[in-house]
């Protein structure tokens, strides 16, 4: 018995599930202490289900918490960079692509030191604990809470930065400390960039995890906590205080996991139309399609792989304009049951023409009877034709894919798309986001690059077997683990040829109790 | 012309431009500028000479990241490797190094001469000697037309270097200079190719950078003011023509040997409907064939670029669905004579075919 939220900026949604079973679902408005409504949640679910509360085994929460505190720039620690790489990587300063006051509310204080490792393992220079204990002297003294270290090619060698951090916690205890090779793959200045941003989460981390825990305690219940992260898997309450930077942007890859969960399909396009905007995205064995392109978070460049997602301005009160009609891109938005005609208001919105087109049955069909349905045929059509680009440009193949709808906005859509086979249309679709928290599995990742000589299927298969290793010990159970990501590339002009190897291997979440959540590797 | 000094705007278009002459491959050039951006925060200055004021008596090297680029993005360079290989070559041939040119214009080693005009106060020519990207040392036009490759000199950034005196020829040097450099860790500094102003101005392809800024400026100017389509941008600051615009239907890659090889399906769109292009790849795109029919092969700039803002693709982010525009931009006619065409011409590539002037092919 799983209960499963995902927070969004307007709608707090939430679900029971017993299993594969949705025993009761919620949509409330997110309240601005974001606990209250999660509190509520809760206690509705439970009421309205008649669950004892001693029979939950988790409660997983999908939140935009800590991404909303880097872009308002608030509640953000006094960070420093602490770069292992020299005499390498002066040729970039730490923060130096960074918006100049996200840098000034976090302090931004850096160093070089010595450290790090050459692509194949091999010291770039030894750790010098003297100079790394002088350097922490220094940022204590200016002030600095926590810190971020990020030594080069950890992620392939990760023993140095480990050894700092002895160094670090020998030296002033009470800093809290981020180690790059937890939180992402190869590439120093993303991967450095997202490690200075959770560190400059981790308190607010603490207290947000705290106060989850705290009310979940004063309601009774002694489940285990998780958040979920943006790649669609679950972090343990205890490791997502030490790596908020992981849970950002979960909204839109719960909403695309719910709807492969909902609809039974692995392989399609998800589309989730909203009040303002749609996104449309790609399931590839029931997780998001990843993104190429480096992923910024408040205007700061890291290699996080976000869902490709392609944003377009359709949503449910998308404002309609004009004898051949224009649809959004701006919106009524949460004021769509004041102001859309439909429901008493005097906007014309999308879903004004859906329901003169006779697409759709919602509020009052006599309030458009005055709108003409030539008009409504048109503004229709131009929604097709938005939705159908979108469609075309995220497509991985020629061939026609299901394209599975969900979301509150949904209503809109065509139940015939160019490109799309067949359009499915789940059940509890409007909660497709809590449910995609409540089914959320756990994950392990690799990211290496290894010489070609030792043979390519040699390599996969160690890779493959580390990926394994690496979600059981985050607590998967081993018998349910399997590889859903695998990607080899050969390190371009390269003589000595290399290969580049990402795996990441998924598994369900093994009873609560044998779940450790003490290693964290990506 | 008159001399300039690259300015941040100036370096932003020029990345932008050299990404698209990249014609696919020639890494990412984000490290470089933020290397050559910070040198220009602390006050340094980069000033350009054009190739018609190269003096001839002047000494002149070639300078540049030699390795895979990807390894400069998470072992960011110290950012002397380039300039301490143009030190110990000054060393070796006994005389300073007046100006540097730079290697190629596509890429991260349009960015790298830079940095070395700033550390060593020495003025960077507007030229280069490919006129766009390729893989290796020997398809310098500088080494094409007989300049000795020797003596060369690598450095990296923990204090080794090596020099290679002298050598049989440029794919000797080619082979051991990049073995040294995976020794080295993977990306160093490679000076080459030292020569007289004389020289310079016999062997290289000149104006490329001007070229490359202005094309980033046109592009940032059409994305900024949206008073002119960004394709057309590219079509007047490049000089080329479209050879296809249209939607990736298909991407198969090849890795077995290990090099990135492989072709790409194209399905046209608007006055391309209808037809149809494929285009084949190593680390640059290198042949495209119009429904059957070849219309441009290497080392005419086959360039890519996504047909909404003009971003370049690099073959490294192909994938299906993009809308892009394939632009054909004729090479400098240094790459076209026999002698340069045996270095880079498609047989030297692995491709059975000879070359046709992409204009004689329209």
């Amino acid at each position: 018995m799983r209960i499963g939220i995902d927070v969004g900026g307007t709608n707090t949604d939430a679900v029971l599930m017993n299993g594969s079973a949705l025993l009761a679902k919620l949509k409330t408005s997110t309240t601005p202490d974001v606990m209250s409504g999660i509190v509520t949640a809760i206690q509705s679910l439970l009421s309205s289900s008649g669950v004892d509360r001693a029979a939950l085994t988790a409660v997983m929460i999908g939140t935009t918490h800590f991404t909303n505190a880097v872009i308002e720039r608030r509640r953000l620690a006094s960070t420093a960079i602490l770069r292992l790489g020299l005499p390498a990587t002066q040729a970039v300063d730490p923060f130096d692509d960074w918006p100049e006051d996200l840098r000034a509310s976090i302090g931004g204080r850096w160093r070089l030191a010595h450290g790090g490792n050459e692509f194949d393992g091999r010291e770039l220079s030894a750790l010098d604990p003297t100079e790394i204990a002088r350097i922490v002297r220094e940022f204590v003294a200016s002030g600095v809470q926590s810190l971020a270290v990020a030594a080069v090619f950890s992620p392939v060698a990760p023993a140095m930065e480990k050894r700092a951090a002895q160094v670090i916690a020998q030296e002033a205890p009470q800093l809290a400390i981020t180690l790059s090779h937890e939180i992402g793959g190869l590439g120093l200045i993303e991967r450095e960039n997202a490690t200075a941003i959770n560190a400059a989460l981790r308190p607010l981390a603490a207290a947000t995890v705290m106060s989850f825990r705290r009310s979940l305690a004063e309601l009774g219940i002694k489940a285990p906590l998780y958040l979920t992260q943006n790649d669609g898997t679950l972090l343990m309450a205890d490791a997502a205080e030490r790596y908020p930077v992981l849970t950002f942007a979960s909204g839109p890859t719960n909403s695309m996991r719910g709807a492969a969960f909902l609809s039974e399909l692995s392989d399609a396009l998800v589309l989730d139309v909203g009040g303002t905007t749609s996104d449309i995205g790609a399931l590839v064995k029931g997780f998001p399609r990843t993104s190429a392109v480096a992923a910024t978070f408040g205007d700061v460049r890291t290699n996080f792989r976000m869902p490709d997602l392609i944003s377009f301005g359709l949503g449910g009160g998308s404002i309609v304009r004009g004898e051949q009609p224009t649809v959004g891109p701006d919106s009524v938005g949460y004021a769509i049951t004041e102001r859309a005609l439909v429901f008493g208001g005097d906007v014309l919105t999308a879903t004004d023409l859906a329901v003169a087109g006779g697409r759709a049955q919602v509020g009052n069909a006599a309030l458009v009877a005055g709108v003409d349905r030539a008009l409504a045929q048109r503004g229709l059509a131009a929604m097709r034709v938005m939705t159908e680009v979108a469609l075309d440009r995220i497509k991985l193949a020629r061939h026609p894919e299901p394209l599975i709808v969900v979301g509150g906005g949904s209503i809109l859509v065509d139940d015939e798309l160019a490109g799309a086979s067949r359009i499915v249309r789940p059940k509890h679709f409007e909660v497709a986001n809590a449910v995609g928290a409540a089914i959320a599995q756990v994950s392990g990742e690799l990211d290496q690059i290894e010489p070609l000589s030792d043979g390519r299927e040699q390599i996969l298969e160690r890779a493959r077997r580390a990926a394994i290793e690496r979600a059981v010990a985050n607590g998967a159970l081993v018998e349910s683990v399997r590889i859903v990501e695998i990607e080899d590339a050969p390190v371009p002009y390269m003589e000595d040829r290399m290969l580049r190897v990402r795996v990441k291997a998924v598994g369900d979440l093994a009873a609560a109790s044998v779940a450790s959540s003490s290693t964290r590797t990506t | 012309m008159t001399n300039w000094r690259i300015d941040e705007d100036a370096l932003e278009s020029i990345v932008i431009g050299a990404g698209i002459l990249g014609t696919g491959g020639g890494g990412n050039p984000y490290i470089g500028k933020l290397s050559a951006r910070k040198l220009l925060r602390e006050g340094h200055s980069i000033e350009v000479i054009s190739l018609e004021n190269v003096r001839d008596d002047w000494h002149l090297c070639t300078a540049g990241g030699m390795g895979a680029p990807m390894i400069a993005f998470e072992k960011v360079p110290r950012g002397t490797e380039t300039s301490d290989a143009v030190r110990l070559l000054e060393a070796q041939v006994g005389h300073r190094i007046d100006a540097i040119l730079p290697a190629e214009v596509g890429g991260v080693n349009s960015i790298e001469p830079m940095i070395i005009a700033a550390r060593l106060g020495i003025p960077m020519v507007d030229a280069d000697g490919m006129g766009r990207a390729f893989p290796t040392l020997p398809m310098i036009t500088y080494l094409i037309y007989g300049v000795s490759p020797f003596p060369c000199t690598v450095a990296d950034e923990k204090g080794n270097a090596a020099v290679f005196p002298t050598g049989v020829d440029s794919y000797w040097l080619e082979r051991l200079s990049r073995s040294t450099a995976v020794q080295m860790g993977g990306f160093v500094g490679c000076a080459v190719a030292h020569m007289s102003g004389i020289d310079a101005k016999r062997t290289a392809i000149g104006g490329t950078l001007s070229w490359a800024r202005r094309l980033g400026d046109r592009v940032r100017r059409a994305r900024g003011t949206r008073d002119e389509d960004v394709l057309d941008a590219i079509l007047a600051a490049s000089g080329g023509h479209t050879l296809f615009q249209g939607k990736i239907v298909d991407v198969e890659r090849r890795n077995a040997d290990g090099f990135t090889r492989g072709q790409l399906l194209l399905e046209g769109a608007d006055e391309d409907a209808g037809s149809k292009m494929k285009i084949s790849f190593q680390n640059e795109y290198l042949v495209a064939w119009r429904d059957g029919k070849v219309v441009a092969t290497v080392p005419d700039l086959i360039c890519m670029v996504n047909r909404e803002d003009g971003e370049p693709i690099t073959v490294e982010r192909l994938r299906y669905g993009y809308r892009v525009a394939i632009i054909g931009v004729p090479c400098s006619d240094l790459l076209r004579t026999p002698t340069a065409l045996k270095v880079v011409g498609p047989p030297a590539f692995g491709y059975d075919l000879p070359f046709e002037p992409m204009e004689r092919v329209q």
